[in-house]
């Protein structure tokens, strides 16, 4: 039985599963029943000096009658009294000692930070999150994004928070920035024990067509959400791994942004993860999808050989590299297995219209089957992608007798291209 | 031409494919693949562009997905309520192909055409005026879709049907379960909106009007005649009452109000779609026993085998291998069919004599064919009673074109909204450059 338990700059859960902080893990009640229902860690919905929300708060990105697979809201932190919150925080923490709760702050002077720290760290809360990431209102007042935003204020309030904390400090990343790298570094040049990423990007999720509104509608305006749910999912795993790499970054990451079950989770991990939280999938479908990602989990690390979590966090981050130095001579071509074909013949024209105009229909017109032309195929995967069937088209490695050159090598004249294909 | 009448036998039947709402319309619309040269359409006589009315009902544009749809078949509307498409369109949905469920194309397009009739979106104008017209003999599926056509066109039409409405078999024979005869009259009324099309009902070519006095009044004819009355066995007794056409009987149940109290048993004679759907339709109609008598094997009758399962479902007992050679009678009344059994090579096997006891026996072996009613017109073929035409509906007497079940010998609505275009394009092509000048 593969060990899952996490350990993320110290803070310890029974499994990399957290709650992220976001409206289910708003309350005691709804942590506890997260916690019953298998989560190993809950980041608490941000605390600071309570605000109040607006109706509507949420918009989705409906694909195929799939609602949410991208979300917004607008909503702030924390609308409960902080009293309220610690009381809830403390039971929590009594009943669930083994699971990690994580409190999640967000306010403005180095004194509000000290008095807040201190509350939060008499609670027992395993460790606190530092809110630089929402994108919506509150930086508007100067804090969230507005703060992650800038390495150097980024820096200074981490170094208040080390400052007055005695239990770990994690970093949450807006990912409202072009280059995430440098934010990462301030977050640890502060003295951040870990970082969290992503918060939510800034959206706008959609236009009520028949009003003339932007969604989600609040009478007649609307304003710009966090966007978030499985649509971010390349954008976070892209900013986790551009952090795992870098070597000057040493501290772990807890990774966010559209895991939605066990696969996605391992993703993360593999690109250097060492938890990862979720927010949308559960408000979309409940606590229990953590049923399906610890066993899912479990399975994968079995199928692995991974006794234990650390084993497979970065595992695949060695294999991110920049594009200058892949392998310029490896070739693949598009193979249809005609036994699995049923004819659709998407991939022809997604090839035709999309991309190399190397698929085909046969010379028997009677035949649904398309032909590659293996000769013209530069292997870009469109056709893969397109089929319906699974395994019906597999992306076959050529021996073209060329040995492995980069573009770096090539420009530093040390490699032997091979002659481009479909390039005429 | 007349609307129908509100009391009629065919009222108590529900749809035997319901509507979709649109919550399932979307959730089937988003299942479909949208294939490239997709075998649905190649599987549609109209070649209507599946894929893409599909996706247009997906994303919210409804209105677009008819016209996709009327684009290449006006009669879109009430194909997709009776076609077979399971061995049409969705028979080569490439779905069945991966062993998952296909396409459910025909109520997508009802779900599309319904709106398109519930909303009163028109969508074509006739074109300017070529001062052309043209004759069409019939009013069924055919004529309708070659009218609609010429109007688009620009030339006048005249439809001269000899019975009081239009609409042909849609109207008068289509299974109620699949479509009721107002709703046919409903489309015909759609698709007359176009404006220009007189309608001459109650006028029998070419008893009331001959085809010289036609061609004096129109430049072309299209010859859109359908089938006519039922065969009936030539036995001692066919003149009983009792023994019935199953065309004419549902015709009757489809327009009128039958009195069918006193029949307890029913006996339909054949094992082509008519009969199926005449057993269905007696079986819907509340009599207790419907029994389908049919001289081959169940595997090789000519109707749908799934029709003929939903029969079976819904309570069709058969006499297979079974053949009439008389009627059984009592004092002038019908009491049965005298049957012998036959063997796999269709003869009869002495000594099975036996009578299938019955109130009511339907003949569904064929109808009759009406080419004789073109005999005397020089230049026009007809080969087993069919019209004959070339591939683009033209027959060999110039102006003369022809389509649907007379050129076919029977076959389905779409193959008549088929032709009609087809004959259409032809016509006006003749119209506009061959000849038509001087009629």
């Amino acid at each position: 039985m593969p060990d899952l338990t996490s350990n993320t700059a110290g803070i310890v859960s029974p499994n990399p599963f957290w709650l992220a902080s976001a409206p289910p893990a708003n309350s005691g009640g709804q942590v506890m029943r997260a916690f019953d229902a298998g989560w190993g860690g809950a980041v608490w919905k941000t605390l600071g000096q309570p605000i109040q929300n607006v109706s509507s708060r949420f918009g989705a990105v409906r694909w195929k009658g799939n609602n949410g697979v991208g979300f917004n809201n607008i909503e702030l932190i924390t609308d409960r009294p902080l009293e309220t919150n610690f009381r809830e925080i403390t039971e929590v923490k009594k009943k669930y000692p083994k699971h990690a709760v994580i409190v999640s702050l967000m306010v403005e002077t180095k004194e509000e930070w000290k008095d807040i720290i201190k509350r939060s760290i008499d609670t027992g809360a395993d460790g606190l999150e530092l809110n630089f990431g929402c994108p919506h209102g509150m930086c508007e007042r100067g804090m969230g994004s507005a703060v992650g935003q800038e390495p150097k204020v980024n820096q200074e309030i981490t170094s208040w928070a080390k400052e007055y904390s005695s239990i770990p400090v994690l970093v949450k990343l807006t990912p409202n920035v072009g280059d995430i790298v440098p934010h990462g570094l301030a977050a640890q040049a502060g003295g951040a024990d870990g970082v969290s990423l992503i918060n939510t990007i800034k959206s706008i999720i959609g236009v009520d067509i028949d009003n003339f509104v932007p969604e989600p509608r609040v009478d007649g305006k609307s304003t710009n959400g966090g966007y978030c749910g499985a649509a971010v999912r390349p954008i976070a795993l892209h900013m986790c791994a551009a952090l795992a790499r870098d070597p000057r970054f040493t501290v772990p990451i807890s990774g966010i942004g559209g895991v939605t079950n066990w696969r996605d989770a391992v993703e993360f991990i593999l690109l250097g993860s060492s938890s990862v939280q979720v927010c949308t999938e559960v408000m979309l479908r409940g606590y229990r999808i953590v049923e399906d990602m610890i066993e899912g989990l479990e399975s994968y690390m079995r199928e692995h050989s991974f006794e234990k979590l650390d084993d497979m966090v970065g595992k695949a981050v060695p294999a991110y590299s920049e594009w200058g130095n892949l392998d310029m001579n490896y070739e693949t071509v598009a193979k249809i297995d005609a036994d699995k074909c049923i004819g659709c013949q998407l991939c022809l024209v997604a090839c035709h219209d999309g991309a190399h105009q190397c698929i085909h229909q046969a010379d028997d017109a009677k035949v649904r089957v398309p032909v590659v032309d293996e000769s013209e195929c530069v292997g870009c995967n469109l056709c893969q992608i397109v089929c319906p069937v699974p395994d019906c088209i597999s992306m076959v490695e050529v021996d073209n007798g060329y040995s492995p050159a980069t573009w770096n090598e090539h420009v530093a004249g040390t490699g032997k291209l091979r002659p481009k294909k479909g390039a005429h | 031409m007349s609307n129908v009448s509100e009391e009629r036998s065919e009222t108590v039947f529900d749809d035997f494919k319901p509507a979709y709402t649109e919550a399932q319309a979307k959730v089937e619309a988003n299942r479909c693949l949208y294939c490239h040269d997709a075998p649905c359409v190649q599987a549609c006589p109209t070649s209507i562009n599946i894929p893409e009315f599909i996706r247009k009902i997906a994303t919210d544009n409804v209105r677009g997905s008819a016209k996709t749809i009327f684009d290449q078949n006006i009669l879109g509307m009430s194909c997709a309520r009776v076609c077979p498409v399971e061995v049409l369109c969705v028979g080569d949905c490439v779905f069945n192909e991966m062993g998952v469920p296909p396409i459910q194309i025909g109520k997508l397009q009802r779900f599309s055409t319904d709106r398109a009739f519930d909303e009163s979106w028109t969508y074509y104008e006739a074109g300017p005026d070529t001062g052309k017209s043209v004759a069409l003999v019939g009013g069924g599926p055919a004529s309708l879709a070659a009218a609609h056509e010429l109007r688009r066109l620009g030339h006048a039409c005249t439809v001269y049907e000899k019975r009081p409405v239009l609409g042909g078999l849609n109207t008068t024979g289509v299974a109620p379960y699949k479509m009721k005869a107002d709703r046919s009259v409903e489309e015909v009324q759609w698709l007359l909106s176009i404006g220009g099309i007189e309608v001459k009902t109650g006028v029998n070519i070419p008893d009331d009007v001959d085809f010289a006095a036609l061609e004096k009044q129109h430049d072309a004819v299209f010859l859109g005649l359908g089938l006519g009355p039922d065969t009936i066995l030539d036995l001692a007794g066919k003149e009983l009452p009792g023994v019935q056409g199953a065309v004419e009987f549902i015709e009757g149940m489809k327009l009128e109000q039958l009195d069918l109290k006193d029949v307890k048993r029913v006996l339909v004679i054949g094992g082509g779609n008519t009969a199926i759907d005449a057993v269905r339709e007696a079986i819907g109609l509340g009599l207790p026993e419907v029994t389908m008598v049919y001289r081959g094997r169940e595997e090789k009758m000519s109707g749908y085998h799934h029709e003929w399962d939903a029969a079976k479902q819904e309570g069709a007992l058969a006499a297979w291998q079974t053949q009439p050679v008389g009627f059984a009678q009592e004092g002038g009344r019908i009491t049965g069919v005298k049957c012998q059994k036959m063997d796999d090579d269709k003869k009869l096997i002495d000594g099975t004599e036996h009578v299938l006891a019955a109130d009511l026996i339907l003949l569904a072996i064929g109808q009759s064919k009406l080419a004789h009613l073109v005999d005397g017109l020089d230049g026009i073929e007809t080969k087993w009673g069919r019209v004959v035409v070339d591939e683009h509906g033209a027959t060999g007497r110039p102006g003369y074109y022809a389509g649907g079940d007379c050129i076919n010998g029977g076959k389905e609505v779409v193959n008549a909204a088929a032709d009609g275009k087809r004959a259409a394009l032809a016509m006006h092509d003749y119209l506009m450059n061959k000849g038509g000048s001087d009629a």
